[in-house]
């Protein structure tokens, strides 16, 4: 599985007292910890007590990319940051995110493709989020029609279905299994699919068992790639038993340590 | 109707190099499987190496052993003849003369056969134990003592029997062959020990055990192309090179060493055993050895003309 380490975001009180007192220790230790537990790229989100986006996303990704060179997830919903942010960035990239909108989806795959970045698309445009998985079928073949045309490596598009928690849209997440399923058969090869874990046990008391069992459930439906806390040892554990389970890597006994 | 590549491996098996200094060779590099040039990196190019052993071997029929005619009881003699008759770019070590049977040879006169080796063709060396762990954990750290800063390779680590072999290594800047018996799982296990005990994963060369012709080939050579799939989906604990004991797996069927004499159907031995070889060697190739330890020299050279023919952009 493609792990996106989510943990360097302003929406945690830590990351964002570091962003604001520009605390690159603090910063680039956390990068190394998830680099080191898994993950292939790191999310990076000034939060929303950012006074300064566009500064403080150049830093990020500045400090970043001094001690790892995974890819960077550039997570904004500012056009700006995200282009100052590709700009400055010697990693590989991400951006996080478009959706079904037009103008948006077409100024970011644009910009996308002008700096060879992937791109994350959500299934869901002005009208919200969807509410069953025909709609975000739909939304998923609107952004994968217009990819194609625009010539974008369709390997290099991750298609969010939008995961919602576990006590406010409970009947949603059979959905969203069965959406996952469907991107996978859209084209050939195949766009990648994505989705933010935590958001599945936003406000449940119990979070770790209900993010891995859900991870469990996408990977044997076809998710690629999941956007987590790579420092939750257990749910790391639970995607390499699945990876295993599913054939995708070899068994040894050691299988947890590799 | 134009064919497109729509699948790309997510890995390269580690570029690895052996010895050091202008006699130093890289191997494995690759994104793709063997000689397909168009659906990636191809990497650097198999090789050749060839084995001396110690102590003259008691097991090689006289069709091989007459290839060797006045160096066979002279190891550095033979390592010499080795380079600069068969082209050599490595040369296999056999420490079969320190084995409590066969000779029970001394640490210290193998540490100085190593050096004397390495002195006289300055080339990087496989050096190769035994099989009698008491005796190689003795004998092999003395011998990568004396190699140290060399790069050369030091095998056989096993599951049951790295932890010593592996901590010497690490100290005098060598690599390690290690070995599994045709089994994916434990070839996996066994890389993911040695990487704990401290040994980047570029300084490891698989060994997977191989079966010559008749003789298991089927079977072994799937597990290597298993091996190498995984590898190159992403799985970095297999994605090492392969040395593959050719000569050895060879020369002990049958087929080619029984003189025609008592099998007059199967023709004449000194061509039999050369194809025997030969026909092994380049199965494995297209498994994705990158090392092939070869006995016969001319097996050797069909192989090299092999290589070299595989190696040219042009053919798909």
């Amino acid at each position: 599985m493609f792990i996106v380490g989510e943990l360097i975001n302003g929406m945690y009180s830590q990351v964002a007292k570091a962003i604001l007192n520009k605390d690159k220790a603090f910063i680039q230790d956390l990068a190394k910890k998830q680099v080191e537990s898994g993950s292939a790229a790191l999310d990076l989100n000034c939060g929303p007590g950012s006074k300064n986006p566009l500064e403080d996303m150049v830093w990020l990704v500045e400090s970043v990319q001094d001690v790892t060179d995974k890819m960077l997830c550039i997570d904004s919903t500012k056009y700006e940051v995200i282009q100052k942010a590709l700009e400055v960035a010697q990693n590989e990239t991400m951006i996080n995110s478009a959706n079904a909108e037009d103008e948006k989806l077409a100024k970011l795959v644009a910009l996308a493709q002008k700096h060879s970045s992937a791109l994350i698309a959500l299934t869901m445009d002005k009208k919200g989020i969807p509410q069953n998985k025909e709609q975000r079928l739909e939304l998923a073949v609107k952004i994968v029609g217009f990819v194609q045309e625009a010539g974008f490596d369709m390997q290099k598009l991750f298609l969010d279905p939008v995961l919602m928690p576990i006590n406010v849209a409970q009947a949603q997440l059979v959905e969203i299994i069965e959406a996952i399923k469907d991107f996978k058969v859209l084209t050939e090869p195949s766009p990648k699919t994505i989705v933010g874990l935590s958001n599945i046990s936003q406000g449940a008391k119990t979070r770790s068992i209900i993010n891995r069992t859900f991870v469990v459930m996408g990977l044997s439906s076809g998710l690629d790639a999941a956007i987590l806390d790579p420092l939750d040892k257990q749910l790391i554990d639970a995607v390499k038993a699945a990876e295993l389970v599913l054939n995708k890597n070899i068994y040894c006994d050691s299988f947890l340590g590799a | 109707m134009k064919l497109e590549q729509i699948e790309k491996s997510s890995n390269v098996i580690n570029p690895t190099i052996l010895g050091e200094g202008n006699s130093s060779v890289k191997i494995a590099g690759e994104d793709s499987l063997p000689f397909l040039h168009r659906e990636g990196k191809s990497g650097n190019r198999p090789i050749v190496a060839y084995e001396v052993f110690d102590s003259v071997p008691s097991d090689w029929p006289k069709s091989l052993k007459d290839e060797f005619k006045g160096v066979i009881n002279k190891p550095i003699e033979w390592a010499s003849f080795c380079k600069n008759e068969l082209n050599a770019q490595v040369i296999c070590l056999r420490l079969a003369g320190v084995h409590p049977d066969f000779g029970n040879a001394s640490a210290q006169d193998s540490a100085k056969l190593c050096r004397d080796i390495y002195a006289k063709v300055n080339l990087p060396l496989v050096v190769i134990g035994c099989g009698d762990d008491q005796r190689d954990n003795k004998i092999l750290p003395e011998c990568s003592k004396a190699l140290k800063g060399k790069n050369c390779f030091f095998g056989n680590a096993t599951i049951d029997n790295h932890k010593t072999l592996v901590a010497s290594c690490i100290a005098d800047g060598n690599g390690i062959i290690a070995q599994s018996p045709i089994d994916i799982n434990i070839a996996k296990q066994l890389n993911i020990l040695i990487s704990e005990v401290g040994l980047p994963l570029d300084k490891i060369i698989i060994n997977s055990t191989v079966g010559a012709l008749g003789y298991g080939l089927e079977y072994a050579y799937s597990i290597m192309e298993r091996a190498r799939l995984a590898a190159l989906m992403g799985d970095k604990m297999l994605a090492m090179p392969f040395i593959c004991f050719i000569g050895q797996e060879s020369w002990r069927a049958k087929e080619s060493k029984a003189s025609v004499k008592n099998n007059p159907d199967w023709g004449n031995e000194y061509e039999r055993g050369v194809n025997w070889e030969a026909v092994t060697a380049n199965a494995f190739l297209h498994a994705g050895a990158d090392i092939l330890v070869m006995r016969h020299p001319k097996a050797g050279k069909i192989i090299n003309s092999s290589i070299n023919e595989l190696s040219k952009k042009g053919i798909t």
